[in-house]
């Protein structure tokens, strides 16, 4: 396969995902949340997970790092990132991992931190702990780090505790804390989706920046198309737990060519639809628990037909655009 | 403030015809219709308390003296981002809170906040969808029951709610058959919607506010419902009020459209002038922090920068010039007034609201009425008579 962004230099993808299956039992229903999903990464690119609520994304994500429930969560597949076998590692390799070499942001920034420590202090603990550095190194690069994201007063910022700042700067310090030991992937789950359009559009063009400037891969969860317009380099499309179709984010937008892709666009609403009736889909998203043994939007398409019914296949319809549709083949 | 605010109440009011609403908007009544609703000088200051003995120590300014009003037919939007005041001012319309201040006219009446009689009717005649589509609905209950609710209490006999509750259900898109009896937690959230919209129907109001409505459903799902909104909008003649965060929604869905910033009205027009001719450098700010849909074309710079302020105790004089790069000492000392834009040729005699800004009368009938409503910003530099001109752009 001939990469022209990365001609000559054959680099091996950072993420390898194959056949990526999560299913969460419990005594009365089996939720297939991920189903066969593969995919890989190149160093420094940007994918989004694009879907709407339900469909897998988080949980997606979360499997990657094996960030799952333990007992009633079942991960099969194969997980490699930067050539290490996710799913042989052991706890403490894997805590090594989630530290150094890829770094997390979520919807919630209380999640990543603790909310009696400074903000400045977990950040410093962080670097002191993963890179072996001193104190007064450590805290100097989280003084850095602070300046990166733009929030202002660093210094007395970094003091701050994180109740005490508002939406957007506990969002900036979540990504400094993300990125205090230089990861080579981050990993964000609707990071924006709190936050004011404002707000919002400073922190994705923020992340933007960083990604270039660092060089880092990312994988950008998020329900809106919006938003992975404007962040992503190649777009995964998730229906009932699958990649229903991948591809460059320019060649989504303009030739989509699954039906629920195609959907989702048409749905979008936006200011030149006004006074033209919405091409909506029609039903809901499936019932996870529930889900058809075949293509799991079947039910909602208007191009069903028998075939449907059977697992349809993926279908390459170039090296880096991939449909799983019967019409497709 | 303007103590003249009320001078020109009952003055003038030559409604444009109603714009063109998405649909067509085909139960539009006559072009002089006056408004259905009316609100003015609305206030509502929420208390802060602190410190060992409890005592009231800042107010968060969550409505400052509203205008607005709402023809017959029309929907009208209203965006702004959280904690701008949005849920407050439909609240206080709505009247299950106490307005501090303010006159609310439904229907010609003005609405007394101690008349019991008076406000029940109001609120049959004005009902709400809100974000979250459980709040509303009882999960003990079939939803049956809940849309039967509200007219056994309007004395409706039992066997006659039924058969309406039926008429609703169809009416809103749910088989009556297969859903009727089902309870809240056995539905998707875009069905829990539908029979949110249901239950606000089933008294026969006229307007309905719509609180973030869609806001919590699936885009795929979220067409559905503005498509069935409109669709009853066409078939009843309602009237909305459709506030959302969403900038393309709003666009989609209303004739005209209000801007709110910390608790004050910063533009409002009908939509096409909001979106292709804003002038309210927070406008501004707003739509080009809308994602781009082009890959091509992406947003290249932010256009504010920082959280929004703090609305206790918001800033003085514009509230927003801690953040608008035109801003300039007239801004941080007087609050401007929402007036006419300048040169928009939008003139006062939109709805007759221009003359609040006392001195620009002048301005008054020079045509354009066609848009379907006045223009109006309330900005030191682009509304006429502030004595400062910005070139646009
Ligand atoms: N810990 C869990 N236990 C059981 N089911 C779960 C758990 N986490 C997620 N799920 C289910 O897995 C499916 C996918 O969820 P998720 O990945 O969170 O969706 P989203 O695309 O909204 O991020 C959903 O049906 C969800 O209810
Ligand atoms: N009951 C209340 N008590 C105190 N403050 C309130 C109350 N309701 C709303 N507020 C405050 O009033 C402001 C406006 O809130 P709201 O009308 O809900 O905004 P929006 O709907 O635009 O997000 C916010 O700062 C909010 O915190
Ligand atoms: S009044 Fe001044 S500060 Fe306020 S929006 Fe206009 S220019 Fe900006
Ligand atoms: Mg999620
Ligand atoms: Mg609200």
């Amino acid at each position: 396969m001939h990469n022209p962004a990365h001609a000559g230099t054959a680099r091996s993808p950072l993420v390898r995902a194959e056949d990526v299956t999560v299913r969460f039992e419990s005594r009365d229903a089996t939720v297939q949340a991920v189903n066969s999903v593969s995919f890989t990464l190149d160093p420094g690119e940007v994918l989004c997970i694009l879907g709407e609520s339900g469909s897998g994304k988080s949980v997606t994500l979360r499997a990657l790092m094996r960030l799952l429930p333990p007992r009633r969560s079942f991960l099969t597949g194969r997980i490699e990132i930067g050539g290490r076998d996710v799913l042989a590692m052991s706890e403490r390799a894997l805590a090594d991992l989630r530290g150094t070499e890829v770094g997390m942001i979520f919807q919630e920034p209380m999640v990543a931190f603790d909310p009696v420590y400074s903000v400045g202090r977990q950040i410093t603990e962080t670097i002191v702990r993963h890179e072996g550095v001193g104190r007064p190194e450590a805290t100097r690069r989280a003084l850095d780090l602070l300046e990166r994201v733009r929030i202002p007063s660093p210094a007395r910022r970094l003091r701050a505790y994180p109740h005490e700042l508002s939406g957007g700067m506990r969002q900036r310090a979540m990504i400094a804390l993300a990125l205090s030991c230089r990861p080579s992937l981050l990993l964000a789950d609707e990071p924006t989706t709190a936050l004011d359009a404002t707000v919002q559009i400073q922190i994705l063009l923020l992340l933007r920046e960083l990604q270039r400037e660092l060089g880092m891969a990312v994988i950008f969860v998020t329900h809106d198309v919006g938003v992975a317009v404007e962040i992503a380099d190649r777009i995964a499309v998730m229906y009932g737990g699958r990649f229903v179709e991948t591809g460059p984010v320019g060649q989504i937008m303009r030739d989509p060519r699954h039906p629920y892709t195609r959907g989702l666009l048409t749905s979008t609403v936006h200011g030149s639809l006004r006074g033209t009736l919405l091409e909506a889909i029609p039903g809901s998203p499936p019932d996870m628990t529930r889900l058809p043994p075949g293509c799991a939007f079947a039910p909602r398409c208007r191009y069903a037909e028998p075939r449907c019914e059977a697992p349809p296949p993926a279908v390459d319809l170039s090296p880096r655009h991939m449909v799983r549709c019967v019409r497709a083949a | 403030m303007s103590g003249g605010a009320d001078t020109r109440a009952g003055g003038t009011r030559s409604e444009g015809a109603q714009g063109a609403g998405p649909q067509g908007g085909g139960a539009r009544s006559g072009s002089a219709a006056p408004p259905l609703l009316e609100v003015r000088d609305l206030r509502k200051h929420f208390p802060v308390r602190g410190g060992i003995l409890n005592r009231t120590v800042a107010w968060v300014k969550a409505v400052d003296d509203v205008d607005l009003h709402v023809r017959p037919g029309e929907v009208l939007g209203i965006v702004g981002e959280s904690g701008c005041g949005k849920s407050t001012t439909a609240r206080l319309l709505m009247h299950l809170i106490r307005a501090d201040a303010g006159r609310v006219t439904f229907d010609g009446a003005l609405v007394q906040a101690d008349d019991a009689a008076g406000l029940r009717e109001v609120r049959r005649q004005m009902q709400m969808v809100f974000q979250d589509s459980y709040s509303s609905l009882n999960p003990r209950l079939p939803i049956e029951e809940t849309i039967m609710f509200g007219p056994k209490v309007h004395g409706v006999s039992a066997g006659a709610a039924r058969e309406r509750a039926r008429e609703l259900f169809t009416l809103v898109g749910l088989d009556p058959a297969q859903f009727i009896r089902r309870y809240p937690h056995e539905l998707s959230g875009g069905q829990r919607q539908r029979v949110n919209i249901a239950r606000a129907l089933a008294l026969e109001p006229r307007l309905l506010i719509l609180d973030e409505a869609v806001s919590a459903l699936d885009k795929s799902v979220e067409a559905q419902v503005l498509n069935l909104l409109l669709a009853l909008r066409r078939e009843l003649g309602l009237t909305y009020v459709f506030i959302s965060h969403d900038l393309n929604v709003v666009q989609y869905m209303s004739d005209r459209v209000l801007v709110m910033y910390l608790g004050k009205v910063v533009e409002i027009g009908p939509t096409a002038d909001i979106y292709e001719r804003m002038q309210h450098p927070y406008t501004e700010a707003l739509l080009s922090a809308m994602p781009s849909m082009d890959p091509d074309r992406r947003t290249e710079r932010p256009p504010l920068t920082g959280d929004p302020p703090n609305p206790i105790n918001p800033p003085p004089g514009c509230r927003f010039h801690t953040r608008c790069r035109f801003a300039d000492d007239v801004c941080r000392r007087a609050e401007p007034r929402l007036a006419p834009v300048q040169g928009a040729g939008g003139g006062t005699g939109g709805d007759g609201r221009g003359g609040r800004d006392g001195g620009n009368d002048r301005n008054g009938g020079n045509g354009r009425n066609d848009t379907g409503g006045s223009h109006l910003v309330a900005c030191h530099m682009r509304a006429v008579g502030s004595g400062h001109g910005l070139a646009p752009g």
